[in-house]
């Protein structure tokens, strides 16, 4: 297991966000957490990258215990996050965005540097034809592009995606879907957290369902789509 | 609203066509302009010389301005944390200079002036490391308290000269080289006047010069070094920071540590620039640290357009010199100094010279609403 999470417990407040949460994630998968609006899916991907603080439980990386390591430190390790929504620098431009995802590498004129900025290039034209425009002024999809983009500047071991079909067109969903599959062959584990069940477990080796804080069910992409009740709940009863 | 484009049309090309100059005439511009400023209070300018005030001292205000506004800049204007309490770093930095230079320990100026800054950067550290944890609103409170913290010190502590302050701070080190001559224009055309001179370099109580010089020369390096850290990863660390300081962190940037830096940077340029204001002084109490200042400084370094290190530098420079040469309002001063700010407020609120980035993030503000009042369909066809 690359990423093992043990009765992970988190409060805000008095509020318990998520509560007893175990599961892991292989080297080498796509995983899926899907769930409702406030079922806890961002609260335990901010947890895992170290926002949230940790009430109970351990989160392990590589075996090695990272529950209490402050979130640079994580990224130091091979953890990236791409958070949700447009968490992209507003005021930076689209190069600058993706220099500031390989900040903890400090190799800015090297030759694996500019591999990998042709990589992201690759995955995203659209990046690239906008190298120097202001990542504020650019489109919902276009941010979570670069978001995704800038993430994986960090060469990261574990990628750790936060609802990046948020707010996109149907069409774009599809690409978006695609390119992380691509991500995960090109030798990325990839840790996603969605509201588009369908496609989310389309592509996953093992998704869990969260429910108000909790982990319900866990299984194959293959079987929970598969499944009548998580139809009934979370894909509209058709796939 | 129709004069800020045309304002904003005026300075970037005025910067584009400097930025395309070959290096050497570049280089060769910057040095006609260091010497300009550092002969502006030899040549007397009529109207921009203040009469009936010392030309020198005024100038040396400014230099105090800039220096702290540089200062200020790096707290709020690059790591974006609002200080209004900056004045505390600048009074640690005078009291200790006066301290080591007085009667508690009659060191000389040049060996007490590293302690002065040693302090006012612990100062920092200390005052940041609680409360630099706490964001926005409540980390300007904070500051503000300290500001007062400080002062009020100071004037209940019989040692720091309670509210009578210390007297015969000790000036820097002089060596008398040679004479130089003013500009006279009484007669209309500029004239060398042998019988009023300025002694390079004596640091006396009637000629102010030499200490605006010291100022302006301690301005140029702390410009130098503001540069380099800001093209540097720690530039860039604040930048993010201040953008968005949870996707900073999951960047790998230690956003505390990065905070801390900021706070320690900015105490020490605000006291440095208070030893050299005590120095120039001979004299301070708690008065020299009022509240007010530290308004000032935010206001020098808000008016200029925060995080661009010549808007701060033209912000000082307006706040500390236009109450001086106008000075005969007396009384209005303080009443059209409002106005103006309040004029800046609607017509320039991100300051004259804003940054590169807060002019992009305008832009990018202003091409959203226009997409939104366009078709609603039409922005995800842009997706």
């Amino acid at each position: 297991m690359l990423l093992e999470v043990e009765g992970l417990c988190v409060n805000y407040g008095h509020i318990e966000a998520i509560r007893d949460i175990t599961f892991g994630v292989e080297e080498g998968s796509i995983t899926t957490l899907i769930g409702a609006n406030g079922a806890g899916k961002t609260t335990t991907l901010k947890t895992i990258s170290g926002l949230r603080k940790v009430r109970e439980g351990r989160i392990l990386f590589e075996g090695k215990d990272i529950t209490h390591l402050p979130p640079y430190e994580r990224v130091l390790l091979g953890l990236s996050q791409s958070p949700e929504g447009r968490g992209c620098f507003p005021g930076m431009t689209v190069r600058e965005n993706l220099d500031m995802g390989a900040y903890v590498r400090k190799d800015a004129r090297s030759k694996a540097y500019a591999q990998d900025l042709e990589r992201v290039f690759h995955l995203f034209p659209r990046l690239e034809e906008r190298v120097s425009q202001t990542a504020g002024t650019m489109s919902g999809g276009e941010q979570q592009m670069l978001a995704i983009g800038r993430a994986l500047m960090a060469k990261p071991r574990l990628i750790l995606l936060d609802e990046p079909s948020m707010g996109l067109a149907p069409k774009f969903i599809q690409q978006i879907f695609s390119i992380i599959g691509e991500i995960n062959e090109q030798g990325t584990t990839v840790l996603l957290v969605e509201q588009n069940a369908a496609q989310a477990l389309k592509r996953a080796d093992t998704a869990h369902i969260l429910e108000t804080g909790e982990i319900v069910r866990s299984g194959t992409g293959a079987e929970l789509a598969g499944d009548d009740s998580v139809r009934a709940a979370y894909l509209g009863g058709d796939v | 609203m129709s004069k800020t484009p045309s304002v904003k049309g005026i300075t970037s090309s005025f910067g584009s066509r400097v930025a395309g100059l070959p290096k050497p005439a570049k280089i060769g511009m910057w040095i006609a302009l260091a010497v300009f400023a550092y002969a502006l209070p030899l040549l007397e300018p009529p109207f921009i010389s203040p009469p009936g005030t010392d030309f020198g001292g005024v100038l040396f205000t400014v230099t105090i301005y800039m220096l702290v506004a540089l200062g200020l800049n790096i707290v709020v204007g690059y790591a974006g944390l609002l200080d209004l309490g900056y004045v505390g770093f600048y009074a640690v930095g005078a009291y200790t200079a006066a301290i080591l230079t007085t009667f508690h320990a009659n060191w000389p100026l040049l060996l007490a002036l590293p302690f002065a800054v040693l302090a006012s950067t612990v100062s920092g550290i200390l005052l940041g490391a609680p409360t630099l944890r706490v964001r926005g609103d409540y980390l300007a409170i904070v500051t503000l308290g300290f500001g007062e913290i400080i002062r009020l010190v100071a004037l209940n502590t019989e040692w720091l000269g309670a509210s009578k302050g210390i007297n015969d701070i000790a000036r820097p080190p002089g060596v008398e080289l040679f004479e130089i001559p003013h500009l006279n224009w009484d007669s209309g055309t500029p004239l060398l006047d042998f019988n009023d001179t300025t002694t390079f370099i004596e640091f006396g109580v009637l000629d102010q010069i030499p200490y605006y010089w010291m100022g302006l020369t301690v301005v140029i390096i702390v410009l130098f070094a503001d540069k380099l850290i800001k093209d540097s990863r720690v530039g860039r660390a604040w930048e993010a920071t201040r953008e968005d300081e949870d996707v900073a962190e999951l960047m790998g940037v230690p956003t505390f540590r990065f905070k801390l830096l900021a706070f320690a940077t900015g105490a020490f340029i605000g006291g440095l620039a208070g030893a050299l204001y005590a120095s120039r002084q001979s004299f301070i109490n708690p008065l020299s640290f009022l509240l007010l200042f530290s308004i000032m400084f935010l206001a020098a370094v808000v008016i200029g357009g925060q995080g661009n290190r010549w808007g701060v530098l033209v912000g000082a420079f307006l706040v500390a010199y236009l109450p001086e040469r106008f000075r005969e309002f007396t009384d209005f001063r303080v009443l059209v100094f409002g106005a103006a700010l309040m004029l800046l407020a609607i017509f320039r609120p991100e300051g004259l010279l804003p940054p590169r980035r807060t002019v992009r993030a305008k832009q990018a503000a202003a091409e959203i609403e226009a997409l939104e009042e366009g078709a609603d369909g039409e922005e995800t066809s842009r997706v």
